[in-house]
């Protein structure tokens, strides 16, 4: 079986739909984290299909790894961030964390 | 030679002005006498400068017998034209040597009355003032520097009469004088206007309207000719002046202020309402008689005007017991006298006994001024009696101005006021016609009466045994110092040798008088054309003497022995028409009830119509004003503030509403996000559908 951009899109896709239910259902901070990373490397694999089958030229591939890099910085700041939140409140559980409920 | 005629006026000036600004350093520095020393050191040099005129004006022949000084010309507007300009001619000199002389001695006189008052710099500047005042309305030459003259010593009797003014009553009387004669001169203002009306018409458009007495004289005839409606003009302008005349000469209707004006100093009562402010009058009609002479009617009603107040001011005279009132009343008497003459066209006649008058009713109040001084301020002759032996000088000075006044033969009232009788007698058969006779016999009933209550005060003051004062006033009397007596001496003298001047043709002399001011009246008595006949002036003359007599005779049966009491039983026998006369006719209340009530319900009217309708006004547009803003304020806090409140409650509501989205959980917005992209998915679909249908 041929691989074409058809295939690698319902992949992505395939990723995305993980990610976000990842994120709806898990209570864990954690596990939300982890899906967001489902989401970005969905969009990386569009990134990179789109260049590849259709245009074929560097700029997708190149904005791949400006956003595999952007993912790496942003989950850094966000476990500094969930530690943060469970030293001062002993959880991580994301149902506990209404304090900005309006 | 002109500018000493300014020197007459002005010197009298110059020590107003000296008295009234350092006067009061001068009179704290060296005594009040001094301040009496410069005002009449003034005058006196003004009287010295007004005889050496006289003098050079008899060394002129009569047609040349005018001094005039045109200083520079005063008004110019539109067609009037008048100058400041100063005449002394015969008529002039004689009132100037009068003023000035009779005033020089009575300011000497002042000096000795005034001598413990407080402000006699004050004094002495007004009486200056006065002088000053009275030489611009005597030298004047023409209407309008005349009218300042008439005002100027108007004010001055004004400011003197209240010279004591802490005394309420005395304030009043001034204001009383003050207001009567702007009645007065309110009439005088508008015959000016008819006048210059007149003239405009005679010389027509272009021509220039002067004021000056030469002038008026070149024009009077054809002014004659002149009519408004059915009165000729000079008989309107000649009745308003009269008007004018009646206020400053206390004349019927406008006498009622010189009774009060007695309430100033008692040598201002002797040199300006008795001597010679209120011979103003009589002196403008003397001035204008060219004009008058144009109208016998204007003339009659001048002549009957007077008698009836020479009768009805002398009848005054037997019921007052205040020394000053009597004599003020006496003042009123003759004064009628003089405006009966004038108004017969006897102008000399009423010059001739204006200024004997002045001599000896200046004499007269100066006596009543000694006596009052030797009486400790008592006015009242009913506490008087038996000072003849006790003040003589003054007694003897007294007695020979009241010989005069009474018209005893050989003293100047007697050959003034026949010359009066006869001519107003005479002047029936000339354009009087029968009124005439009423004037005639007015005249002569007055000098009766005058008589009469002139010797009433002498034996009432002066005789009886014993004075009726208190104690203390008795053993204070004292004869006055010889600075007032002398000049009672000196005015005595002038009432007795005053008449001289004016002795009656029949004594087979021409009267001097009169041929003096015949260039100033001449061709008025020409034009009027009264015949004259020495045996009717016989026969007024012995009238006249017998007049006197009887009245002097009456006064002394009744008086002589018990004084004011002799005259109980004829008191009680007409206490009514006693009673009248007493409250002098009632007029002053029937003044204060027709004019004074009137202005004043007039006034209060007018205060009501401010306090309730101007009042109500304001205060209505303020009281609609604060109902606008109450209304304003209402819209502000309710229709401006609620619109603004309805906006920020819509905008609470909705907050409200929409806080229930923000759950602060991730999930939920999640949710919210990703079915808001499904939603949208969804929504381009279906524009996608509808787009390609």
């Amino acid at each position: 079986m041929e691989i074409t951009i058809r295939e690698t899109l319902l992949i992505a896709a395939f990723l995305f739909s993980s990610g976000i239910f990842m994120i709806l259902t898990r209570q864990n901070a954690i596990a939300i984290l982890m899906g967001v990373e489902l989401i970005l490397n969905a969009v990386n694999i569009n990134f990179v299909a789109f260049d590849r089958f259709l245009f074929d030229r560097v700029d997708g591939n190149v904005a791949a790894i400006i956003n595999i890099m952007l993912a790496a910085s942003e989950v850094a700041v966000a476990l500094a961030i969930v530690i943060c939140i469970f030293r001062s409140l002993k959880t991580a559980e994301t149902d506990r964390l209404d304090s900005l409920r309006g | 030679m002109e500018y000493l005629l300014l020197l007459i006026p002005i010197l009298p000036l110059v020590g107003s002005m000296i008295n009234g600004t350092i006067g009061y350093f001068i009179q704290k520095r060296y005594g009040g006498e001094v301040n009496g020393i410069i005002a009449t050191s003034t005058i006196s040099i003004s009287f010295l400068i007004a005889v050496y005129l006289f003098i050079s004006l008899l060394n002129q022949p009569v047609e040349d017998r005018k001094i005039l000084l045109n200083l520079y010309n005063w008004v110019f507007a539109g067609s009037l034209s008048v100058d400041f300009e100063l005449i002394m001619d015969p008529l002039s000199a004689l009132m100037v040597l009068v003023v000035s002389g009779v005033g020089a001695l009575i300011h000497l006189y002042s000096i000795g009355y005034m001598h413990s008052d407080k402000s006699q710099w004050r004094y002495f500047s007004y009486l200056n003032l006065f002088a000053f005042s009275m030489l611009i309305l005597v030298m004047a030459d023409n209407l309008l520097l005349m009218f300042v003259g008439w005002e100027g010593v108007g004010l001055c009797s004004y400011l003197l009469i209240g010279f004591w003014y802490q005394d309420i009553d005395k304030a009043v009387a001034g204001m009383k004088a003050f207001i009567t004669n702007r009645v007065g001169d309110f009439g005088f203002l508008i015959g000016l206007f008819f006048l210059i009306a007149g003239i405009r018409m005679v010389e027509g458009e272009g021509g220039v309207v002067s004021l000056s007495f030469g002038y008026l004289r070149e024009i009077s005839e054809r002014l004659s000719g002149v009519h408004f409606g059915s009165f000729g003009l000079l008989t309107i302008v000649g009745l308003l002046f009269f008007v004018g005349a009646t206020g400053k000469s206390a004349q019927i209707p406008l006498y009622v202020w010189l009774p009060d004006a007695m309430a100033g100093p008692t040598p201002v009562s002797a040199l300006i309402h008795a001597a010679t402010m209120v011979t103003a009058g009589v002196y403008m009609i003397a001035r204008l008689n060219f004009l008058y002479v144009y109208s016998p009617l204007a003339l009659t009603v001048v002549a009957v005007v007077g008698a009836l107040t020479a009768l009805y001011a002398a009848t005054m005279g037997f019921a007052q017991t205040d020394i000053k009132k009597v004599l003020a009343y006496s003042t009123i008497s003759q004064l009628g006298f003089m405006f009966a003459a004038v108004g017969s066209a006897a102008f000399s006649s009423g010059v001739f006994h204006l200024m004997t008058h002045a001599f000896f009713k200046a004499c007269l109040f100066l006596g009543a001024g000694s006596v009052i001084h030797a009486m400790s301020g008592e006015q009242d002759i009913r506490k008087m009696g038996g000072l003849k032996n006790r003040i003589p000088r003054t007694y003897y000075t007294f007695l020979i101005a009241s010989l005069a006044i009474a018209g005893v033969p050989g003293l100047s009232g007697f050959f003034s006021k026949d010359e009066i009788l006869y001519r107003s007698f005479m002047s029936a058969y000339g354009f009087m016609g029968v009124w005439g006779y009423i004037v005639f016999f007015l005249l002569i009933v007055a000098a009766l009466c005058t008589a009469f209550y002139m010797f009433r005060l002498v034996f009432i003051t002066f005789y009886g045994s014993e004075v009726r004062a208190g104690e203390e006033v008795v053993h204070h009397i004292h004869e006055s110092p010889r600075s007032m007596t002398s000049v009672l001496i000196a005015l005595s003298a002038l009432s007795v040798i005053g008449g001289y001047v004016g002795l009656p043709e029949i004594f087979g002399v021409h009267s001097g008088l009169e041929g003096f001011l015949s260039p100033v009246f001449e061709e008025s008595s020409r034009i009027l054309n009264v015949p004259s006949s020495h045996t009717a002036e016989w026969i007024i003359m012995l009238l006249s003497v017998g007049a006197a007599v009887v009245g002097i005779y009456g006064a002394y049966r009744i008086y002589y022995i018990n004084g004011y009491d002799g005259a109980k039983p004829i008191r009680e026998r007409i206490a009514p028409v006693h009673y009248i006369v007493e409250n002098k006719y009632f007029v002053d209340e029937i003044y204060n009830l027709v004019v004074i009530d009137t202005v004043k319900i007039f006034s209060y009217l007018l205060s009501q119509f401010d306090k309730y309708v101007i009042d109500g006004i304001v205060n209505l547009a303020g009281r609609i004003t604060v109902v606008f803003a109450d209304l304003d304020g209402i819209i502000d806090k309710y229709i401006v503030d609620g619109l603004v409140n309805i906006v920020a409650q819509g905008i609470k509501f909705i907050g409200e509403r929409m806080r229930g989205l923000q759950t602060g959980r991730i999930q939920d917005y999640v949710y919210i996000m990703v079915s808001g992209g499904f939603l949208g998915l969804i929504l381009i679909r279906v524009l996608i559908y509808f787009m390609n249908r």
